[in-house]
């Protein structure tokens, strides 16, 4: 099978690879690059458990062909945050109880993030509508969008202050 | 032992009643949980299966000379192939066959043909594409009325000489005379069909596993999507067993990893697995299967598709007097449901629900069609969905035949709180519950009243506007090893805890969290127990090698059967920690007493030793005579299910023009006990509402008459998004199970069961008595009942086949009445239900 060279920044890291035309944006991702966080959930662009960030907007990365991608910025869930801190968003999913299998939670924070970048200080409308491209099957999306809620109260206050725990719940892990 | 919802623990111990941050939670929104995707291992290879497009045809040939020669395809396994393994069929949980690869039928649309294995995930999805199949198409059976009638093509001649009928079994349970009698003497009667749609539980991660054979070590290796890792293993040692094949349970080993939603499609063993396993063992590589969203869709179990007749009678004032329901239950082409053994309906003879009455009577049928095997327990204690849901619906017609408010008539019926323990007529022994608690206090949260003047003055208007109530009692915590077991293997569960000498606990056990934050409500339990803070207990579940043997999660048994296996095995450990703190501080254990984590001596509080210092001298300051080590196993034998309970209000608006039905608000009041994580507890009702809201007007699984899958995506199989989720509105009352350890009852399950017939039951009533009850809003066409009587046996229609409950053939049931009597499927051609309903189609009809 012919293949085609690629250059892409991954997470701020510049990565190439020698891939099929044919080869999914996800699977690039994921079996290449060894970034498993981002997942798939459906073959029809439904679910969006595989959104990523390319070149600064969200897309569904299984809906994408790896070759499309050529020369891109993507960012993962893995690029969202360092070390031990947590974008607010991760930050507000934990305390809001906006996750239960996971499985969905990394595409949702993906394209919570895009929206709240288009969109600062949304609604609840606006956070439903927004996440209306991602099926979460565990919570009912009422804590996802209460964890967006907190997340966009978190970054408007401070940008570049550091991410505190909102008093919802208590405890430790 | 906490009995409300105020914690006993600091919440640093955070033991029961705190909302404790999920221990899981770190890995999972940095992306970092490993699900079965992202086990990858060395020399990997890849499994793909090639799918019927047919319903129901003869295989003529399989040709895969192309497959074999597109590159990276290494094989392709048919069912030839398999059949000299003897693997070709097996046995599915509900102790009937199914296919792993058909010899020469295909059975249903998207049933696996062939397995292809190659290098890679595209190359094996190219030899699938290559392989070619000659089929010749049969009669199609979709109709599951049609099934039973005399002449429908024998879907599973397989199954005997004396079994050559589409009906699988029959199953009743009640007094059918009493019943009668009491619908005979009714002043008021009333009669309904109402039709469970087939749904899927769709959770966002589909199935999959890697097995990886090692011919060297003799050991099997299988990282799988299951919720019941250790039956799963078992039946693969019998399966292997009966193969000849030389895989043992001791050289197999299980291992889950994180699960992205399981809600019992995870329970049962798909043909992939074995697959898997197959070629793994045929070719000594690891290989990995994961199906896509349109096979998982397709090809997994479904759940549901009961055809639910219905007869309630009552007394003028609205009494109920009896109940007596008819079911047929479309299970596909094989009974691949994961019921208890001894239930083939599963517990839907919990169907009097949360009502006072004597008389109940109910039967159901299994019937074959050419559609995929099931059905599953979706989220829902075996059939509890279906049976809520009748009753629920028949409460509601009762109230509107005889013009009364439908709260007032379940505050009239309902069981009150001082006739617990109750039995019901159909046997069960309710624990606990205060039914009139739970809707009072629904009523007061949505005002009730309010809304219904404003329906009112609405309907005066022309405009539509619904409220509808459910007030429902569920049966979880499957169950006590009398009655419950699956395959034989009896539905205890379990929990091992070790102590390690600086105070640090590991639990592990025998159910399997699939998103129910177990690794953290399990902590809890422990934290509660023996006053470790929960930051220092880890909880291990599914590796087969490791944890105890348990029977998995599903059914909301995790809290009534594990909880309660890990509440046991603590207080074994503080019976232990008294001796020991006794050798320490030097007195009589019996003079010892426990409080917030320490032993100290009565009267001296200032005399005590810390659960961490009692852990430390297990290990290094043991008295003689005594075993050292800190560690505890129990496994746990339920001495009763639990019956948690809740009462929902849904207001709806629908729109005129479009039809369409907008939830505007839903008030949930649950009681599941005592609760050990508010903040879970929660989260599980949010998810479990919006999965009942979704068979109530989104999700359906529809076949054509050629038994073509109509929603096997989700551009068609319509998942709830955020928008038409709408803000559920929660409270609680806490009633605790008596017989529980901790009081709990369990709650991932109850909000599936009780929310749809509150959206149903909010259909808005018409002014005119003309057409008024449909199952749902938008499941108003889709009765399945058919326009004519098709047999010749209308007057044996509803006999039961000749071989009865006194067949040796039909087991009988250790708690009197409440698992009812089953046959298998005899004599039953000439059974029609649907010419009965014919008979007794009551006077409303659907619009």
């Amino acid at each position: 099978m012919t293949t085609q060279h690629i250059t892409v920044t991954v997470n701020g890291e510049a990565r190439e690879a020698d891939v099929e035309p044919r080869l999914l944006l996800v699977h690039l991702l994921r079996e290449t690059f060894g970034l498993t966080g981002t997942h798939v959930g459906c073959d029809t662009s439904n679910c969006g458990a595989c959104t990523v960030h390319v070149d600064g907007r969200s897309a569904k990365s299984c809906t994408m062909l790896a070759v499309q991608a050529d020369g891109a910025q993507i960012t993962t869930i893995e690029g969202l945050s360092s070390g031990a801190d947590l974008h607010a968003l991760q930050q507000a999913f934990w305390d809001q109880h906006g996750l239960q299998c996971g499985f969905c939670t990394p595409g949702m924070i993906m394209q919570a993030a895009w929206l709240l970048e288009q969109n600062p200080e949304p609604s609840e409308g606006e956070i439903r509508e927004g996440i209306s491209g991602n099926l979460c099957r565990c919570t009912g999306y009422v804590n996802i969008v209460k964890a967006i809620q907190q997340a966009a109260g978190t970054l408007s206050a401070a940008e570049s202050a550091p991410v505190v725990a909102a008093e919802t719940t208590e405890g430790v892990a | 032992m906490a009995t409300d919802m105020h914690p006993q623990t600091t919440p640093e111990v955070g033991g029961m009643g705190h909302s404790v941050k999920r221990k899981e939670d770190p890995r999972f929104i940095r992306g970092k949980g490993e699900y079965i995707e992202d086990v990858n291992l060395p020399g990997q290879l890849w499994l793909d299966i090639v799918r019927s497009p047919y319903a129901h045809a003869t295989i003529k040939s399989i040709d895969s000379s192309e497959a074999l020669k597109v590159p990276g395809v290494l094989a392709v396994i048919t069912g030839k192939d398999l059949e000299g393994y003897k693997l070709h069929w097996m046995p599915t949980l509900a102790g009937d066959m199914q296919m792993v690869l058909p010899t020469d039928t295909v059975m249903y649309q998207s049933q696996e043909v062939a397995a292809v294995i190659a290098t890679d995930r595209y190359a094996a999805a190219d030899g699938v594409a290559a392989v070619l199949v000659d089929y010749e198409p049969l009669p199609v059976v979709v109709d599951p009325f049609k099934a039973l009638e005399s002449g429908a093509p024998v879907l599973r001649p397989d199954r005997g000489e004396d079994k050559q009928t589409n009906h699988i079994w029959h199953w009743e349970s009640g007094d059918k005379a009493a019943a009668d009698a009491a619908l005979a003497d009714a002043e008021v009667r009333i009669a309904e069909d109402i039709y469970i749609p087939r749904i899927h539980v769709a959770s966002i991660e589909t199935c999959g596993c890697v097995a990886d054979w090692d011919p060297v070590r003799q050991h099997l290796d299988l990282h799988i999507t299951s919720q019941a890792p250790h039956a799963v293993r078992t039946v693969i040692a019998l399966v292997a067993a009966g193969a000849g094949l030389p895989i043992y349970e001791h050289n197999i080993r299980l291992k889950t990893h994180d699960i992205g939603g399981g809600f019992g499609g995870k329970v049962p063993v798909y043909p992939g697995y074995v697959l898997a396993v197959a070629a793994s063992f045929l070719i000594g590589k690891p290989v990995k299967w994961i199906e896509d969203r349109s096979e998982n869709l397709q090809a997994d179990s479904f759940a549901r598709d009961y055809h639910i007749h219905a007869e309630m009678g009552a007394t003028r004032d609205g009494k109920i007097t009896g109940l007596k329901v008819k079911t047929i239950a479309d299970h596909g082409y094989s009974d691949a449901a994961a019921d208890p053994s001894k239930f083939p309906a599963g517990l839907f003879n919990v169907i009097t629900g949360s009502y006072d009455f004597d008389n109940a009577f109910v039967e159901v049928d299994g019937v074959y069609t050419n559609k995929p095997p099931g059905g599953v327990a979706y989220r829902c204690s075996f059939r509890v969905t279906e049976a809520v849901h009748a009753i629920e619906r028949m409460v509601d017609i009762l109230a509107h035949e005889i013009g009364k408010d439908p709260a007032e008539l379940r505050m009239q019926n309902f069981i009150q709180p001082e006739q617990f323990p109750y039995t019901t007529p159909t046997g069960w022994e309710y624990d606990s519950g205060n039914y009139p608690k739970a809707l009072r206090t629904a009523m007061e949260l949505i005002d009730y009243d309010g809304l219904r003047r404003e329906q009112a003055e609405k309907r005066e208007r022309g405009e539509l506007m619904g409220i509808g109530i459910s007030s429902f009692t569920e049966i979880v915590g499957a169950g006590p090893s009398h009655s419950f077991d699956i395959l034989g293997l009896k539905m205890f569960d379990s929990c091992e805890i070790r102590v390690h000498p600086t105070g640090k606990v590991l639990a592990r056990l025998g159910v399997q969290s699939q998103g129910q934050g177990h690794e953290t409500t399990f902590a809890q339990i422990i934290a509660e127990e023996l006053g470790f803070p929960v930051s220092d207990i880890k909880i291990e579940e599914g590796d087969t090698d490791t944890a105890p043997y348990g029977l998995g999660t599903y059914a909301s048994r995790s809290t009534p059967v594990a909880g309660a296996a890990t509440a046991v095995a603590a207080r074994k450990i503080r019976d232990k920690a008294r001796l020991l703190a006794a050798h320490l501080l030097e007195a009589s254990p019996d003079d010892l007493e426990w409080t917030n984590g320490k032993f100290s001596v009565k009267g001296s509080p200032d005399r005590f030793k810390t659960i961490q210092e009692i852990a430390f001298a297990a290990y290094t300051n043991h008295p003689p005579g005594m075993e050292a080590g800190l560690e505890a196993v129990d496994y746990y034998d339920p001495p009763n299910l639990t019956f948690p309970f809740g009462s929902y209000i849904a207001v709806v608006d629908i729109d005129k023009g479009t039809g369409e039905v907008k939830v505007r608000r839903f008030v949930a009041v649950d009681d599941c006990g005592n609760i050990i994580n508010p903040m879970i507890v929660d989260g599980q009702i949010h998810g479990g509402l919006t999965m009942g809201l979704a068979p109530a007007l989104y999700e359906e699984i529809t076949y054509d008459e050629l038994g073509n899958n109509l929603a096997g995506t989700f551009m068609d199989y319509l998942l709830p998004t955020a928008v038409e989720t709408p803000a559920w509105e929660l409270e609680k009352t806490v009633t605790p199970s008596p017989h529980h350890p901790i009081g709990a009852k369990g709650v991932g399950e109850s909000a599936t069961v009780g929310a749809p017939p509150a959206i149903a039951n909010a259909e808005p009533r018409p002014a005119s008595s003309e057409g008024r009850y449909a199952a749902s809003p938008r499941r108003r066409s889709t009765s399945r009942r058919p326009a004519a009587a098709p047999s010749a046996a209308t007057g044996r229609a509803a006999r039961r086949p000749s071989a009865g409950r006194s067949s040796a053939s039909s087991p009988t049931c250790w708690i009197a009445r409440s698992c009812g009597t089953w046959t298998a499927g005899t004599a039953s051609s000439s059974w029609s239900p649907a010419t009965r309903w014919t008979a007794i189609r009551p006077s409303c009809t659907r619009r």
